[in-house]
């Protein structure tokens, strides 16, 4: 006798749970790991997952196990040389001799790394823990723009399919139940009079016909009272609930004049890529516009942004004046949420530097990449940042830089704590 | 015998194929008296074989990160190509579940049908080990209640709590199960009733025991009887019991673990003869089939070609070689014990009088029901069988620089090797033996344990870890210690370290 069950469609993730109890418990390791994988990684292939290496000895279950040494007996097959009395060589250490079974598994292991691999969402969860945008709150109450259904209670009037069956018939019953209470006491009252002449020896004939006369019309008053009425139906009720745009444009900002070489240009680019795959977790669609600048700005695509090659001095300005144009164009403040980031080596002129603090109203990021001592330009922005709470700023100096500085950029609460 | 039509040989399996092979195999079994539980048999997918396989044949288990870690190696290994999944797992629960995977052909199929639903199935219902220590019919019960109340402590104190708690069970593991006494049944009613009330009176029990109870100078000139009156080598009961500082959710999970640890200990001790009976039977039961002309030389030329791969003992020195083959020693004294008592030799007469020419199937299911590996091996490992794989005893002392050859497969050396075989199976040779020997209830309330080594086998490096677990549950210094040469007890672990308090002692 048996029974076949066919298991094949139940789920098969029934190890999810402890693959993520596995990674909560050793998140400080993979978390290290993520973090040096980001400044390894290619510029284009930030957005996979990643092969987490952690080492053996950290893993280990200890249990209490025998060692090697002592007095080891064992039988052995296939005989082919050997007889009784012989003494063999010990061979040479680190070269386990088989041995048999249940007792190979906790000894002689080596310090093998245990590598895996975590998804792209899982690695991208781990490289933004903790992070999040500025502001975001702030702008949620700002721009309720885009809506969405929800369900909110009930209702007398809609439409057939958005009728609540249960609601409905309760309804019908506390109807019925309060359109026929006082008939149905009446009735009961007549039905024991009528019972009580009935039971009387004397008759009552004209009494007992009257009687049951009105029974009958109070019992077909009761039975009148319909099953359900329009007045029962309800609706199941929606409500548009306003959430908060899901739309946002990012600017990137950056200096191509020549004192930018193309390391410069690469971290920029790192840390724009960053800051674009962090958006793209909290917004559905989002628009880049990139604006590079040397005494003059142009919007440009993302080819020619990164790697042509430009020459002359530097006004930031005539950049965030652009940015400010094509805003008003084509990105409101109503429907978007703007995101810019500013990439820098700090060189400017210096008496361009507090027009650029002035025309700063949005959420930006500088960072200046530079080995220099900081400029004007640093200094006005200093100024900018402690007097408004939409504007961060970092430095960077190397490659190794850019992941440390981007979290100091979105650390949660940064702006509470500060 | 006359021949029927014989069942489809094609490669694909369908549930009603599955059918028509079950209902013949059960009835061949059923010739062979084979006993079995309720057969549940599942078909999953190499996925659902992962989870399986993570969950170390638990068919329901609680959440912990080593079962995690557990599937990403197997998912690891697998992807890469580096080992194979199993056809089958089969677990020992009334009615008894086994996997069958779906990329399995169909006579895989059947195999692992007679492998697994009647071979495991019966030693599970047979087997005096698995009769005594694990209850089948209770075991999913237990676990959900496992899993549910793992999971409430969760909820209630944290995952942190509750995961450092059973990382520190999972370390003693091996050293939670009563070798000796034979633990009751219980069911799952039964358990979920009498947990709460064990609860509160655990509790009480060790209040009472670590009550300070001011006490004559008197007493102390008596020699002090020490707590626990005799060694205790269940760590975990003890803990469960005796600890001070546990939490009664605490001393649950202990319990929990230690239950499981009592429900896989059979099968540790029967691993070549489970395997050999399943094997014995899914190679009988397929070969009847054959002789009747159920099944076609095609079907049996694939199963052949699996059955050998399973039960090949490859040679001490092959690059295959990593022990003795559990299948292979198994399924081949299984055959042997049959053609002793079929067709005895002199040989055999002479070394199993009470078996040769006896009814072969009476003498097998005696010796699947009443043995595990020791003693079946001390048993029933015939000198043909043992001139058959070319055993040799090697004898290694760590003291000598060379490795000597202590009997051969010869007339002198046959018992020696047996023996020797045998005493490669005994599971308290193969687990350390330590045991609580002392806990100061009237002192500083530290707790000793002592090693005491088989052949001189030092402990492995991994005891200051286990002893740091055993400190984290029983939260007052925890020692090990180990008799020296001279006899007198030498600690060789304990937590927190003492180095510190040693030097201040000198210092003063």
């Amino acid at each position: 006798m048996a029974n076949f069950i066919d298991r094949r469609l139940n789920s098969k993730n029934k190890s999810t749970v402890n693959r993520q109890r596995f990674i909560r418990r050793y998140k400080s390791q993979i978390k290290k790991s993520v973090e040096q994988a980001i400044n390894k990684r290619g510029v284009t292939d930030v957005d996979r997952g990643e092969n987490i290496t952690i080492t053996k000895k950290d893993l280990s279950e200890p249990v209490f196990h025998q060692g090697k040494g002592g007095i080891k007996d064992r039988v052995h097959p296939g005989n082919d040389q050997f007889i009784t009395g012989d003494q063999i060589k010990r061979p040479p250490q680190q070269q386990g001799q088989g041995s048999g079974p249940g007792e190979a598994s906790n000894s002689g292991e080596g310090d093998d790394d245990f590598v895996f691999s975590i998804s792209k969402d899982e690695y991208l969860n781990l490289l933004f823990e903790d992070l999040e945008l500025p502001n975001l709150e702030k702008n949620q109450l700002d721009k309720l723009i885009d809506y969405k259904t929800v369900r909110s209670g009930y209702c007398a009037e809609g439409v057939a399919s958005n009728i609540d069956i249960v609601k409905s018939l309760q309804g019908s019953i506390a109807r019925r139940i309060a359109m026929t209470s006082s008939k149905r006491k009446k009735l009961k009252a007549l039905e024991l009079e009528l019972t009580a002449l009935e039971d009387d020896k004397h008759d009552h004939i004209q009494k007992i016909s009257n009687l049951q006369k009105q029974i009958e019309v109070l019992k077909d008053k009761v039975a009148k009272v319909p099953f359900i009425d329009t007045f029962d139906l309800r609706f199941r009720n929606y409500a548009k609930q306003a959430v908060p745009t899901s739309k946002a444009v990012m600017f990137c900002l950056m200096d191509v004049s020549g004192s930018m070489d193309q390391a410069t240009k690469d971290i920029a680019k790192r840390f724009y890529i960053l800051l674009y795959l962090f958006l793209t977790r909290t917004y559905k669609t989002i628009d880049v516009v990139y604006i590079r600048h040397h005494t003059q700005a142009k919007e440009v695509d993302e080819q020619e942004f990164f790697y042509s090659q430009e020459t002359g001095g530097t006004i930031a300005s005539s950049a965030l004046e652009l940015m400010v144009k094509i805003m008003d164009e084509r990105y409101k403040e109503s429907e978007w949420n703007i995101y810019a980031a500013q990439a820098s080596d700090g060189d400017n002129w210096a008496d361009d530097s507090p027009r650029c603090k002035k025309l700063l109203t949005e959420n930006i990021s500088y960072i200046e990449i530079t080995q220099r001592p900081h400029q004007t330009l640093w200094q006005q922005y200093q100024e900018v940042a402690s007097s408004t709470d939409h504007f961060a700023m970092q430095h960077i100096k190397t490659v190794e830089d850019i992941y440390p500085v981007f979290r100091e950029l979105f650390k949660k609460n940064r702006k509470k704590a500060a | 015998m006359d021949k029927r039509k014989p069942l489809s040989d094609q490669c694909d399996w369908n549930f009603d194929l599955l059918n028509q092979y079950q209902t013949e195999i059960d009835r061949v079994a059923k010739h062979y008296r084979l006993d079995t539980y309720t057969n549940q048999i599942e078909v999953i997918t190499a996925e659902q074989m992962m989870d399986a396989y993570a969950s170390v044949g638990m068919p329901i288990g609680y959440n912990h990160w080593t079962f995690g870690k557990k599937f990403i190696q197997t998912e690891q290994n697998y992807k890469r190509g580096q080992m194979g999944l199993a056809y089958e797992i089969v677990i020992n629960s009334d009615p008894c579940i086994s996997y069958l995977m779906e990329e399995n052909s169909m006579t895989m199929q059947a195999l692992v049908m007679a492998h697994a639903c009647y071979g495991h199935n019966s030693f599970f219902k047979g087997n005096y080990l698995f009769k005594s220590w694990t209850d089948a019919s209770s075991i999913i019960d237990y676990l959900l209640f496992a899993k549910k109340y793992i999971s409430e402590c969760e909820q209630k104190f944290g995952i942190s709590d509750v995961e450092s708690c059973l990382d520190a069970c999972h370390a003693l593991m091996n050293h939670g199960v009563d070798r000796y006494k034979r633990p009751q049944k219980i069911s799952l009613e039964e358990e979920l009733k009498r947990q709460k009330d064990r609860e509160e009176y655990l509790q009480s029990q060790v209040n009472t025991l670590w009550r300070t109870l001011p006490k004559n100078n008197e007493d102390v000139e008596h020699r002090k009887p020490t707590f626990p009156s005799e060694p205790q080598e269940n760590i975990l009961y003890f803990i469960e019991k005796n600890a001070p500082l546990l939490k009664p959710w605490q001393r649950e999970i202990v319990r929990i673990v230690r239950k499981v640890s009592q429900y896989f200990y059979p099968q540790k001790q029967t691993q070549v003869m489970n395997e050999g009976w399943a094997c014995f039977w899914h190679y009988t039961i397929l070969n009847h089939l054959y002789d009747e002309g159920l099944v076609t030389d095609k079907f049996m030329m694939e199963f052949l070609h699996n059955h050998t791969n399973v039960v090949a003992q490859p040679d001490y020195n092959s690059p295959y070689y990593s022990g003795i083959n559990p299948y292979a020693l198994g399924f081949n004294m299984f055959i042997d014990i049959r053609r002793i008592c079929e067709h005895p030799t002199d040989e055999d007469k002479l070394w199993f009088p009470e078996i040769a020419g006896s009814n072969w199937l009476d003498t097998l299911h005696f010796a699947m029901e009443n043995f595990k590996d020791e003693s079946f091996i001390s048993q029933f490992l015939s000198p043909k069988l043992m001139r058959d794989f070319k055993l040799f005893y090697l004898h290694d002392d760590e003291k000598e620089n060379f490795i000597e050859v202590a009997a051969i497969h010869n007339e002198s050396g046959y018992k020696k090797v047996r023996a020797a075989l045998s005493e490669q199976y005994n599971l308290s040779n193969l687990e350390v033996n330590i045991q609580v020997i002392n806990a100061e209830i009237d002192g500083d309330r530290s707790l000793t344990l002592k090693y005491t080594p088989h052949q001189e086998v030092p402990l492995g490096d991994s005891k200051d870890e286990v002893i740091k677990h055993l400190y984290s549950l029983w939260q007052f210094d925890v020692k090990l210690v180990q008799d020296n040469e001279q006899g007198e007890e030498e600690v060789i672990a304990q937590c927190p370290e003492k180095s510190s308090i040693l030097e201040t002692k000198k210092a003063s």
